[in-house]
């Protein structure tokens, strides 16, 4: 098995696109985890599904409001000039194309910007929540996932197994080994981890790989 | 005519059996546990008011609230987004035996829905579920080259909402993100009921501040000190 990154540090390195002055939602899970590897001078708005722009991170112990929760209901805290609203004006936001950035996690992204995320099919509770609607209207999805299953299996892929979250939704795909963006229904490449080559990340990967002209080192620091 | 209630049994007294009932709140956050305690206990008394449908984000959590409902054996239907929680045994056992019927709705899309049911909005075009197993069924059409799905309104008997503030005349603010889905729903209901942690006379609430004005609120009852349904779960999981 190959060195590949860390979730901290695939979070790491979505965060690092992130542009100044962006309007963001974070998935539940581990793209909360984007928030903390924010680049020093810049300034990100986050947007949570139940009604709050600008919260800010989670109070100590014992001092929670739980009135003030995101939409994972961990309790947070807000930062000057955060505004609270009620869910149809929060899904506007969502719908209206007015976030510039959500970031959501995967069980299986296709090359034609499909995401399967919300059901692992008969048998569980269904639950979808706002990422139906997170899929759809910000300017930038991105997903940031493991390359591949606990199995080993590709989760890029070119069509999706599982029941679908969204239809050509997905930009860009942040994976343990790769930065992905979707142009044109297909795989394009960004940047892989220097230590593999084209043909062994291919070899992880459920769809074809378009190689431009040039394909960045994915270096990530230890965090 | 007072819209104010002397106690949360009278205020939620006109419910009956088979109603379709909104619940205000995000998780615990908004949670109206008075009002639903109330009903809980008139149930368990009574025999009534059973086969509810209930329509709320989630589908409880621990055993109290809307968990608590469903545990009493009151609600035939969920209408929700994302019935998960920390502990959603109450909902997952009777789901799992076929004991509740769920209606499965996108986040975005529930809010949306209850929006158009106050509005008197029927029907409206959302591209969220497109080519998804949510659409099944659903007309879909196309707008300057993108798919959309027509999703209908959604209106209930009643409405359960927990306000901060409410002056005499029905107009009302919420506690941070304690809002969500209450604002939505007050003008979704048939009758809207409110608890209030504090009731006010007319003129209390600066014009500027309402978020809910009173010609959606029928009914309003203080709750001075409320309980906060998340707050309940860490005292009770301790």
């Amino acid at each position: 098995m190959t060195a590949k990154l860390t979730n901290a540090q695939i979070a790491w390195r979505a965060a690092q696109d992130i542009p100044d002055g962006a309007y963001v939602n974070l998935g539940i899970g581990f793209p909360e985890m984007v928030a903390k590897f924010k680049p020093d001078g810049r300034e990100v708005i986050y947007h949570t599904e139940n009604g709050i722009l600008d919260f800010g991170e989670a109070p100590p112990a014992g001092e929670e409001d739980w009135d003030l929760i995101n939409a994972g209901k961990k309790a947070v805290t807000l930062n000057p000039g955060a505004a609270f609203f009620h869910h149809a004006d929060s899904f506007a936001m969502v719908r209206g194309g007015h976030l510039d950035v959500a970031i959501l996690g995967a069980y299986e992204v296709a090359e034609t910007g499909d995401l399967a995320n919300w059901s692992t099919g008969p048998g569980s509770v269904p639950a979808v929540g706002g990422a139906m609607d997170l899929v759809h209207g910000a300017k930038r999805v991105a997903v940031i996932t493991d390359h591949v299953t606990k199995k080993g299996e590709p989760k890029l892929v070119k069509s999706c197994s599982l029941p679908l979250t969204g239809v050509g939704c997905v930009t860009t795909v942040y994976t343990s080994l790769a930065v992905i963006d979707i142009v044109d229904r297909r795989f394009l490449l960004r940047e892989k981890l220097p230590s593999m080559s084209v043909e062994e990340l291919q070899a992880v990967t459920g769809a074809e790989l378009v190689v431009g002209d040039t394909v960045a080192d994915l270096i990530v620091p230890e965090v | 005519m007072s819209k104010i209630s002397p106690s949360v049994e009278d205020a939620v007294s006109g419910i009956q059996d088979g109603m379709v009932v909104m619940i205000g709140g995000f998780g615990g956050a908004g949670a109206p546990i008075e009002l639903i305690h109330a009903l809980i206990d008139r149930y368990k008394a009574t025999g009534s008011p059973g086969s509810l449908t209930v329509v709320n984000n989630n589908a409880g959590n621990g055993a109290v609230g809307i968990a608590a409902m469903i545990y009493a054996g009151m609600v035939a239907k969920m209408v929700c987004s994302f019935p998960r929680s920390s502990d959603p045994k109450a909902f997952t056992e009777k789901y799992l035996a076929g004991e509740i019927e769920l209606e499965l709705v996108p986040q975005g899309t529930l809010a949306e829905r209850i929006r158009a049911g106050g509005a008197g909005i029927p029907a409206f075009y959302t591209p969220t579920s497109y080519g998804t197993q949510v659409a099944e069924g659903k007309p879909v059409a196309e707008f300057e080259g993108r798919h959309y799905v027509q999703e209908r309104w959604l209106k209930a008997d009643v409405a359960l909402i927990k306000a901060e503030v409410a002056d005499s005349k029905g107009n009302l603010t919420y506690h941070k993100a304690a809002r969500n889905f209450s604002p939505l729903m007050a003008t979704a209901a048939k009758t809207t009921i409110v608890q209030a942690r504090q009731l006010v006379d007319p003129g209390g609430i600066d014009p500027e501040h309402v978020i809910t004005p009173g010609i959606f609120v029928d009914r309003i009852v203080e709750v001075s000190d409320p309980k906060q349904e998340e707050a309940l779960l860490r005292e009770e999981t301790k």
